[in-house]
């Protein structure tokens, strides 16, 4: 059975990314993997959601009418999708813009201030990567030497500099959350 | 007593645009359904929407209206028009629907002189598949397909669509306005009202083009995409008048 | 080997520039638009690559069959209302004998649609599409690997049979990424003899679809059938998936078919139906009696489209009344879940029994 997981927020927070690149470190490391954007007029008023599908086998549909996990950057995002949550699965919440509390008792939530924490570093963007650290630690779904190794050939190894912010934002977030 | 100075026009519907925020589209509507309800011709009107970002216009104006495939409003315009004489009828279209694809069928309408009105929504890209360059995007302008601006031996020129269909003798009247300021918006509104009356005394073919934002493929805030327009946009395409036949029009032009 | 992890739009224009692609032409729709801005941003710096975004399909189609009478390798994409356009270049293309790529990146239908993942073209891919006695080639793959690899033969074929040739998907397979690896692109194998490049000393060719003389035209009609009889022999392409055992076998092709096989395998985890899957690559040519052969041993077929039937009847006409074909449909853009297909073809097998 694939393990499946869905990014949504705003159009600029980088939710395509935070997908693409588990997808792609999930590959990496050997795993059959699908990556599903929104596309089209529901992109419209600035919204993005991903799905990821990572399995040891082929993978039928790239859809997940019932996701694991749950990564919530804005609050219009908890509402579309928690309620899809599987049972004893997890919801990531962007806990510095998101107030509202989940709906679910039954799934986990893993509440994260990466938007300030990413202010804190003074780099407002890398809130995604600071996610993605904690998302990483909890789920277990690829190492973090494997999801960074991914990141950086993703994006390039041109900057030196670029990649030491991305791998502190990583560890910012994979150290937030207690084990 | 309160007195009422701003309303939504009576024949908008109560839907919520879809339009981005700072999106021209939604004040184009707005002025369209404005001059409908001042003439009073809401019950004699059928508009076309097109292919793009108004392909749900009918969503929005309470009148009656008919889809046209992408580029083709003005060949179904002249279909309903030439059946029903006495009814007003519009088509709604972007750059990429107007000037691109369907450039055949707006050409050929203009030049029979079919007595419609064409409303002309140019904001420089393809709104609706996500920025792609459209027949009136400006040279060196970035679009997802034009990743390196438009190139002018590669992609060819800009498109100004008055200035070419005013040659014809069809047109009876043409001008280009903008929603840059609240000044410019009373102009186009004028401009919506006299094509309206063109083709109540059936001059014959009338368009009004409106420049207008799209802040999300042009990546820029609302007020830089207005900002745009008055500095750039405007300079390759100048707001102007055309054609105009109509008989206050032709006075004017003796007096000179 | 080198893995990438791209969305199906873009997997195909690079597929296509690696096969020496080197004239493209195409106009913005969803869900295929990725594809048109790979070329836009990759086209021209390949050798002597052309990028085009025409003023419409129609403009498109002509385009590359311009520039394939005068010998590059030739695409165009769109998705099903801009195909519907460029229907009047395919007649042409096949009547002409050029060899040329097609994408259809469908979406739900008739007219304006949606832009949701769909099958309703099937018909229109694979009875021709055009006026006149004419077929094409349709691949319908159903990953993005295969995507790449039927990229690259489309090509080819195209070549040997100069003929033009289908890429048939929908929008779920444009815009889904999977790891893909590109395989060598074979080298060109192609006659310049049909080629136009000015006549030079020699003697002067003229590719036309216009043959007056009835006889000349029926002779030209029955060149093209014989040519297809010969793809039909040579080029059927399919897949079977647990067929061996099955005491029903679900026919599906593309993204139908990978949500057929998530289904199957519930089913026969839980031990509910020992299911099994037919799988056309080649829509057209449609995989007739491989599929019949598998009417010997099983008697129940249950047919699987996002359409409301296309390709059943296909497989009426391969299995001839020699077993039972029941059907279930998804059109307008609805693509149920592997679980829910499931539950369909259990409710169908147990009323069956
Ligand atoms: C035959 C056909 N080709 C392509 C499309 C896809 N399509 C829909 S709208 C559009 C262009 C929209 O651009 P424009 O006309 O400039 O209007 P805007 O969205 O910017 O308002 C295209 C290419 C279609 N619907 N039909
Ligand atoms: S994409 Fe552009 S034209 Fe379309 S609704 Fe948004 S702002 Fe308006």
């Amino acid at each position: 059975m694939a393990t499946k997981a869905i990014f949504s927020g705003f159009g600029g927070q980088g939710v395509l990314m935070m997908g693409y690149s588990l997808a792609h470190s999930a590959m990496n490391k050997g795993y059959h993997v699908t990556f599903l954007p929104s596309y089209g007029a529901e992109v419209r008023g600035g919204t993005a959601n991903c799905t990821v599908a990572i399995a040891e086998e082929e993978i039928a549909s790239p859809v997940a009418s019932e996701p694991d996990y749950l990564v919530a950057m804005n609050s219009p995002s908890l509402f579309t999708f928690q309620n899809k949550i599987t049972a004893g699965g997890v919801i990531f919440l962007n806990s510095s813009i998101i107030k509202d509390h989940p709906n679910r008792p039954d799934v986990d939530i893993c509440s994260v201030p990466c938007s300030e924490l990413a202010e804190e570093m003074g780099n407002s963007r890398v809130a995604n990567i600071i996610m993605m650290g904690a998302f990483i630690k909890k789920t277990g779904i690829v190492t973090a030497e494997i999801y960074l190794q991914s990141l950086e050939s993703i994006l390039g190894s041109k900057k030196k500099s670029a990649a030491e912010i991305n791998r502190r934002a990583f560890s910012t977030g994979f150290d937030y959350l207690k084990n | 007593m309160a007195k009422v100075i701003f309303q939504r026009p009576k024949y908008l519907k109560e839907n919520v645009f879809h339009y981005c925020p700072g999106c021209g589209h939604s004040i184009a509507h707005r002025l369209i359904a404005e001059v409908i309800e001042e003439m009073g011709i809401r019950g004699i009107t059928i508009g076309v929407p097109p292919a793009g970002c108004a392909v749900l216009a009918y969503n929005y104006f309470d009148l009656d209206m008919i889809e046209a495939q992408h580029g083709r409003g003005p060949a179904l315009a002249t279909g309903l028009k030439r059946t029903l004489p006495d009814r007003f009828v519009f088509s709604y279209q972007g750059d990429g629907d107007l000037a691109a694809i369907g450039i055949a069928e707006s050409f050929h309408a203009a030049n029979r002189g079919e007595n419609i009105t064409v409303f002309f929504i140019n904001n420089a890209v393809y709104g609706m598949t996500g920025g792609q360059m459209a027949p009136t995007t400006i040279l060196e302008q970035r679009t997802t397909t034009t990743p390196a601006g438009r190139h002018k031996t590669l992609d060819g020129y800009p498109v100004k669509v008055c200035e070419l269909l005013s040659q014809l003798p069809g047109v009876a009247y043409a001008q280009r306005c903008t929603l840059t300021s609240p000044a410019q918006v009373n102009k186009t509104k004028k401009a919506i009202r006299k094509a309206f009356q063109c083709q109540k005394d059936a001059l014959g073919f009338s368009i009004v083009e409106i420049l207008s934002p799209c802040p999300t493929n042009w990546k820029m805030s609302p007020i830089d995409a207005c900002k745009w327009i008055d500095e750039v946009m405007s300079k390759e395409f100048p707001l102007d008048v055309f054609k105009d036949i109509t008989p206050a029009a032709q006075k004017n032009t003796e007096a000179v | 080997m080198n893995k990438f992890l791209m969305s199906g739009n873009n997997i195909i224009g690079e597929a296509a520039i690696r096969a020496g692609c080197r004239f493209y032409a195409g106009y913005p729709i969803t869900p295929q638009n990725e594809l048109t801005e790979y070329m836009a941003e990759h086209m021209r710096n390949a050798e002597g690559g052309v990028f085009i975004q025409s003023e419409s399909e129609v403009a498109a189609i002509h385009m590359i069959t311009g520039a394939a009478a005068a010998g590059a390798r030739v695409m165009t994409s769109s998705s099903s209302p801009g195909i519907s356009l460029k229907q009047e270049g395919i007649s042409s293309l096949a009547a002409c004998e050029l060899p040329s790529v097609i994408v259809n990146i469908m979406r739900g239908g008739p007219g304006l649609g949606n832009i949701r993942p769909a099958q309703g073209d099937y018909f229109q891919a694979t009875r021709g599409g055009g006026h006149g006695d004419y077929r094409t080639i349709v691949f319908g793959p159903a990953t993005c690997q295969e995507l790449a690899d039927l990229t690259m033969d489309a090509f080819d074929l195209a070549d040997k049979y100069r003929t033009p040739v289908m890429i048939l998907a929908d929008g779920m397979m444009g815009q889904m990424m999977e790891p893909v690896i590109f395989k060598k692109p074979k080298p060109r194998q192609y006659s310049e003899n049909f080629m136009l490049r000015g006549a030079g000393d020699g003697k002067s060719k003229i590719i036309r679809g216009l043959i007056l003389d009835a006889i000349d035209m029926e002779e030209h009609n029955w060149k093209l059938a014989r040519k297809y009889e010969v793809i039909t022999k040579s080029e059927i392409r399919y897949e079977t998936y647990q067929t061996d055992d099955a005491e029903l076998v679900v026919v599906a092709y593309g993204t139908a078919a990978r949500i057929a096989k998530g289904a199957i395998k519930r089913l026969r985890e839980h031990n509910k139906v020992k299911a099994g899957l037919f799988r056309p690559i080649t829509l057209w040519p449609f995989p007739e009696t491989q599929l019949r052969s598998l009417s010997g041993k099983i008697k129940d077929f249950l047919v699987f489209e996002m359409s409301t039937g296309q390709m059943l009847e296909d497989v009426r006409l391969s299995l001839q009344g020699y077993a039972d074909i029941g059907f279930h449909g998804r059109p307008g853009g609805a693509v149920p879940t592997p679980a829910e297909l499931a539950n369909v073809i259990a409710r169908y097998y147990e009323k069956k029994d």
